[in-house]
């Protein structure tokens, strides 16, 4: 199955618009937040005008078939990523608040004092890399000062790949859990989480998987990669914002105590003390963001239909294009691997004599919308030793022609600024 | 879009070609800013000196590391506020935050104002205005601090919150 990129381009309405008087739209920004076609659209419409009700409190026809819709909702997640059962899909606000539901729920879990495999102490360690996005840092780090346990991490080759060259002194018998991320929303890198998860594995450790940069361009596998905890966000894979997901394995959701208090996450309550629902309605206090949820499986309607197959072969293309295409740049830097081998379709790059922001600005005056800045990955751009860059990523509905014009559009930020190369 | 419209030549001069740029001794106080957005930062000394009209600025050091815009406002700031009155800089300061936050509809006072104004299309632009004040905030909190070792200047505002 190939991908036929002039019809996929007529199902998003925005491709059509035009900015700054009349330039065509050029979108090399969806690492950030993709663009939404026309089916989803519709299923959010469809929502709110025929079936919008709250969900498993409401005894009537609307609540019940807006409960429908959510659930089945969940199912479909739970289909596109191969999860033993809809029970071990979570839903969140976002990949943000999936990696923190875990790592609240372990502090909560160190903090009644409990042992089993989510209590953390001193002596205790956390794993992460150097190339996370901030939100698989910081929650780490917030929980370490929270139980005393300490915070390690992988560092980063000169080439943009994770590297374990130390990994037998990093995931030891003291590491709790290992949280790293699918694909850098900086580099593009895929990592080796199946080899991760068997280290983290034998060590007696977890492993949680942020794949908010992969689920949406690839076949995930949740079995086959062997995680226990996985997180992605529906903006950046054709669907709404506000609805992300945690996916984790039943017996630890069982196991983990949950996170946020509210309503519809009990199972009774008194003045004193409550009980609370089984997975995954533990984890899902207050009203959920529930058209949100009937927009996520649209999405994952349209990219199945679609094919992750095809979409992921159609991105190596243009990705392959655009590392050829920047490398012929002279001043021009592609943070990484400038080799499309497990690489998925974002790249970012620094121009010599010109700043990040300023060659976004220069291509964003012809259309062309990307990203300027350390793209919430601060600690990977000291590591790779620059204080920003500038990032292009690629999705279904790009094509090739877009590639060659971020080249023009590099060159013409350089001739600007009477930076070399042109 | 024009990029002459914001890229005007005489930010370009600044950037290509910065005024008092460095990091200086002695210095009153030194400060570091950084743009949280885009990991710009500029560090920034202070000197001061008294006078009778209170309290005046001796020199203004700095080294920035951020895009044109934010290089050029830390050029013009310091040729601004070099050798004027702390409370002069203090006005100008003002003038120059009005102008940002004007969405393109200010029309700043070249007298005043003398390079600066070159930044006031940079005032449609809501994602750099931010880079126009990272030198003019970070000047701001060095000279309250400078204040703070002088004691306080008379014809000088009072300390008071950078945000």
């Amino acid at each position: 199955m190939t991908l036929d990129v002039a019809r996929v381009r007529k199902d998003f309405p925005i491709l059509e618009r035009t900015v700054h008087d009349g330039t065509p739209l050029i979108y090399l920004d969806s690492a950030n937040t993709s663009q939404k076609p026309r089916q989803v659209l519709d299923a959010l419409a469809d929502f709110y005008e025929r079936h919008n009700a709250n969900i498993h409190r409401a005894t009537h026809q609307l609540g019940e078939e807006a409960t429908q819709a959510y659930e089945g909702a969940r199912a479909a997640v739970a289909g596109f990523i191969g999860a033993a059962e809809p029970a071990e899909v979570v839903f969140t606000k976002n990949v943000s608040e999936a990696i923190n539901l875990v790592a609240y729920a372990m502090g909560n879990a160190s903090a009644g004092g409990q042992s089993g495999r989510f209590a953390l102490g001193p002596g205790d360690e956390i794993v992460i890399s150097e190339m996370e996005h901030h939100s698989n840092i910081v929650p780490w780090q917030l929980l370490c000062q929270r139980t005393g346990a300490t915070l390690r991490w992988f560092g980063v080759t000169a080439d943009g790949r994770l590297d374990t060259s130390g990994i037998d002194g990093l995931i030891t018998e003291r590491t709790k859990l290992v949280a790293v991320a699918h694909q850098s929303n900086v580099l593009g890198t895929i990592n080796p989480v199946r080899a991760l998860a068997e280290a983290a594995h034998a060590a007696g450790a977890l492993l949680l998987v942020d794949a908010a940069q992969s689920v949406p361009h690839m076949p995930v596998d949740v079995a086959a990669l062997g995680a226990d905890f996985l997180g992605f966000t529906s903006h950046k894979m054709c669907g709404p914002t506000g609805i992300g997901v945690l996916w984790g394995r039943r017996e630890l959701l069982e196991e983990m105590p949950p996170f946020l208090g509210g309503g519809e996450m009990i199972e009774t309550v008194w003045m004193e003390r409550s009980t609370f629902a089984p997975p995954p309605h533990k984890f899902e206090a207050g009203t959920m963001p529930i058209a949100q949820a009937v927009g996520l499986a649209a999405a994952i309607g349209y990219l199945t239909e679609i094919g992750r197959d095809a979409i992921r072969e159609y991105e190596h293309g243009l990705i392959s294009r655009a590392l050829e295409a920047l490398a012929g740049i002279d001043g021009l830097r592609i943070l990484g691997s400038a080799e499309p081998v497990d690489r998925g379709a974002a790249i970012s790059f620094t121009v010599d004599g010109v700043h990040p922001h300023d060659v976004s600005q220069v291509l964003d005056s012809r259309g062309i919308a990307v990203r300027a800045g350390h793209h919430c990955a601060w600690p990977l751009h000291r590591a790779m030793g620059v204080q920003a860059s500038t990032r292009a990523s690629f999705y279904l509905y790009n094509i090739i022609e877009e590639v060659d014009a971020l080249a023009a559009g590099i060159r013409e930020a350089q001739r600007f600024f009477g930076a070399g190369g042109g | 879009m024009r990029l002459e419209s914001l890229y005007q030549e005489m930010i370009l001069d600044h950037y290509r070609h910065p005024h008092h740029a460095g990091l200086r001794e002695p210095f009153d106080a030194e400060v570091r800013h950084v743009n949280p957005v885009c990991g710009d930062e500029v560090t920034l000394r202070v000197t001061l000196k008294d006078s009778d009209a209170g309290a005046v600025v001796a020199d203004v050091s700095y080294d920035a590391l951020g895009c044109s815009i934010s290089q050029a406002s830390a050029s013009v700031l310091s040729d601004l506020v070099i050798g004027r009155p702390v409370s002069e800089g203090m006005q100008l300061h003002d003038k120059f935050l009005a102008l940002m936050q004007s969405q393109g509809d200010g029309e700043p006072d070249e007298d005043v104002l003398g390079d600066a104004v070159a930044f006031a299309g940079v005032s449609k632009y809501p994602a750099r205005i931010k880079c126009a004040l990272l030198a003019w905030m970070a000047w701001k909190d060095a000279t309250a601090q400078a204040l703070g070792e002088h004691g306080p200047a008379e014809a000088a505002p009072a300390r008071e919150a950078n945000r």
